[in-house]
């Protein structure tokens, strides 16, 4: 047998066999090279287009950016144009949302994931979430504006512009925490009542610690929304710029304007282009922190569940 | 020894598929219970009838009785009540992604004991109880699914015992481990049923043969045969039971 192989294998080596093509053909290596070439025009193109633009915004906002711009409030009197107000905004907006949406939106996913036993029902109201996830902001404020401000009569003002963003940022929050939810294994859930917990400790020690991760990601996209967010704004929230507490950032007809409808001003139509690109280049540095956060507090939280 | 669970005439339907055929048995106290048969056979599914997972499954339906002893489980007692009575040990070890302290100590706390001392002693005692002491005492506070597979379904038990439950259902619980881990485990469930009650289904006729005291055989949702072990495995009385032991199907 043996003797038989290496006489086997000596023959092949000495002769190749022809029917094994060795090269591709010329054609096929033409073709091969335009699509690489082609891929690689595309990343030079995405990647000249995303250093450009946060370039110019940088070369053009953050030189603008001082202390007298953080600290002041608009005033003809002073003559100061401070942005200090549309940042307080701003985190009264993120923080009044965010009371409101998180309870409502993991309290969803909850019902939908864990308790919810008609799945028709479950999925037409997955489908609205889906829907209501796709609409255009601009529909919110719109629809932000009739109900909360006029039939309402919370009149335009802080709390009016977030609770329009707590409809717009539900779906964000439902989608990631059901997301989250389904990823932890049913065997936690039946190890957890099979121990004689009733179904509220089980979800409580858990199931909600388990995805805590998606939760939070969840949670800081929602952040990352409304930080952008001004077409809803602009008609519930209003564009004013007077520096209030966090009480009256609470009571109706209290208007204020965030960053991001502040940028609008400025740029179309008080034509203060140095405010508005130093508004970009913060609204550009809080994405980013915003981005990476989530990503640490993912990666952070996944690791306490996991197996290292 | 007394009988603990008395089952009556009990019929399982999911939806319309009878899974049980009316079952009576009779589970002695401070015994090891197999259950044995084909894949399909209801074995599973009785089990889950005791401590009520059964509940779980959708158009699950029940009729006749089981009763805990002599209260009927379906009727007169709140299901947590009876998990806490009847633990389970699963086919696939599932300790909770947390420490194995907390793993351990999570059903106490769910009974409501908070006092940090007795908490101590009973993880202690119920890890010791799953001869799991020793191997990972230096690390209690360190995540549960760091360890190994044989030491997390020793973990399980712990975890089970630790609400000191009259009767611990054991799902195939060797069946994805290695011989070493299964004979360890093995070795617990014959110092566990000087505490315990237990019922296991498994596989495993060997496994039956050395360490259950009863063994029932299930077929297409009728209990066939049971008794005892030495006499089921030396001479069975019904031809299928034999043929099954013999690994003529199944």
């Amino acid at each position: 047998m043996m003797g038989e192989n290496a006489i086997h294998n000596s023959a092949v080596g000495q002769s190749p066999d022809s029917s094994i093509e060795l090269h591709i053909s010329r054609s096929r290596k033409i073709r091969g090279g335009i699509w690489k070439g082609l891929m690689i025009a595309s990343f030079v193109i995405i990647m000249a287009l995303l250093t450009g633009m946060i370039g110019y915004i940088a070369y053009r906002g953050i030189p603008t950016i001082t202390w007298k711009l953080l600290s002041t409030s608009p005033s003809v009197l002073n003559d100061t144009i401070g942005i200090l107000p549309n940042i307080l905004n701003t985190v009264y907006i993120v923080v009044i949302t965010l009371i409101f949406v998180l309870p409502l939106g993991i309290g969803t996913a909850v019902y939908l994931n864990e308790y919810a036993t008609n799945h028709k029902l479950v999925s037409v109201i997955e489908f609205a979430v889906e829907t209501l996830a796709g609409i255009p902001s601009i529909i919110y404020g719109l629809a932000g504006m009739l109900i909360f401000v006029q039939a309402m009569k919370i009149g335009t003002s802080i709390l009016a512009g977030a609770l329009t963003l707590v409809v717009m940022t539900l779906p964000t929050i439902i989608r990631t925490t059901q997301e989250s939810l389904k990823t932890v294994p049913n065997s936690y859930r039946e190890g957890s009542l099979a121990l004689g917990s009733g179904k509220w400790h089980m979800i409580r020690t858990v199931v909600l610690p388990s995805s805590i991760d998606g939760i939070v990601t969840g949670c800081i996209l929602a952040i990352g929304r409304i930080v952008g967010e001004s077409a809803a704004l602009l008609f519930t929230a209003g564009m004013a710029n007077n520096i209030m507490n966090f009480g009256q950032a609470f009571a109706p007809n209290h208007a204020g304007s965030t960053l991001t409808v502040a940028l609008y001003m400025y740029a179309k139509e008080r034509g203060e282009f140095d405010v508005a690109f130093a508004i970009a280049a913060i609204l550009l540095i809080l994405t980013l922190v915003i981005n990476f956060a989530a990503k640490a507090v993912a990666k952070k939280l996944k690791k306490g569940t996991s197996a290292d | 020894m007394g009988t603990i669970i008395e089952v009556k005439d009990l019929h399982l339907w999911y939806g319309q598929k009878e899974a049980l055929k009316g079952i009576n048995l009779d589970i002695q106290e401070h015994e090891i219970t197999a259950l044995i048969g084909p894949s399909g056979c209801g074995k599973s599914t009785f089990m889950k009838c005791l401590n009520r997972m059964n509940d779980l499954v959708k158009d699950c339906r029940i009729t006749g009785s089981v009763k805990l002893n002599g209260i009927d489980i379906y009727k007169d007692m709140d299901v947590n009540m009876l998990r806490k009575n009847v633990g389970m040990v699963f086919q696939k070890a599932n300790p909770f992604p947390m420490s194995i302290y907390d793993n351990v100590a999570y059903g106490p706390r769910v009974h409501g004991i908070k006092n940090k001392k007795q908490l101590d002693e009973i993880v202690e005692k119920s890890l010791r109880g799953a001869a799991l002491w020793d191997e990972c005492k230096d690390r209690l506070k360190t995540n549960a699914l760091g360890m190994s597979g044989g030491q997390q379904q020793r973990l399980c038990i712990a975890r089970a015992i630790a609400v000191e439950p009259a009767v611990l259902l054991m799902d195939e619980s060797t069946s994805a481990l290695d011989p070493i881990s299964t004979a360890k485990i093995e070795e617990l469930c014959l110092e566990l049923k000087k505490k315990y009650t237990i019922v296991m289904v498994t596989h495993n006729m060997q496994q039956a043969n050395r360490i259950s005291d009863t063994t029932c055989f299930f077929l297409l949702g009728d209990l066939i045969e049971h008794g005892p072990t030495k006499q089921i495995f030396l001479n069975p009385k019904n031809p299928k039971t034999e043929e099954y032991i013999t690994g003529r199907f199944g």
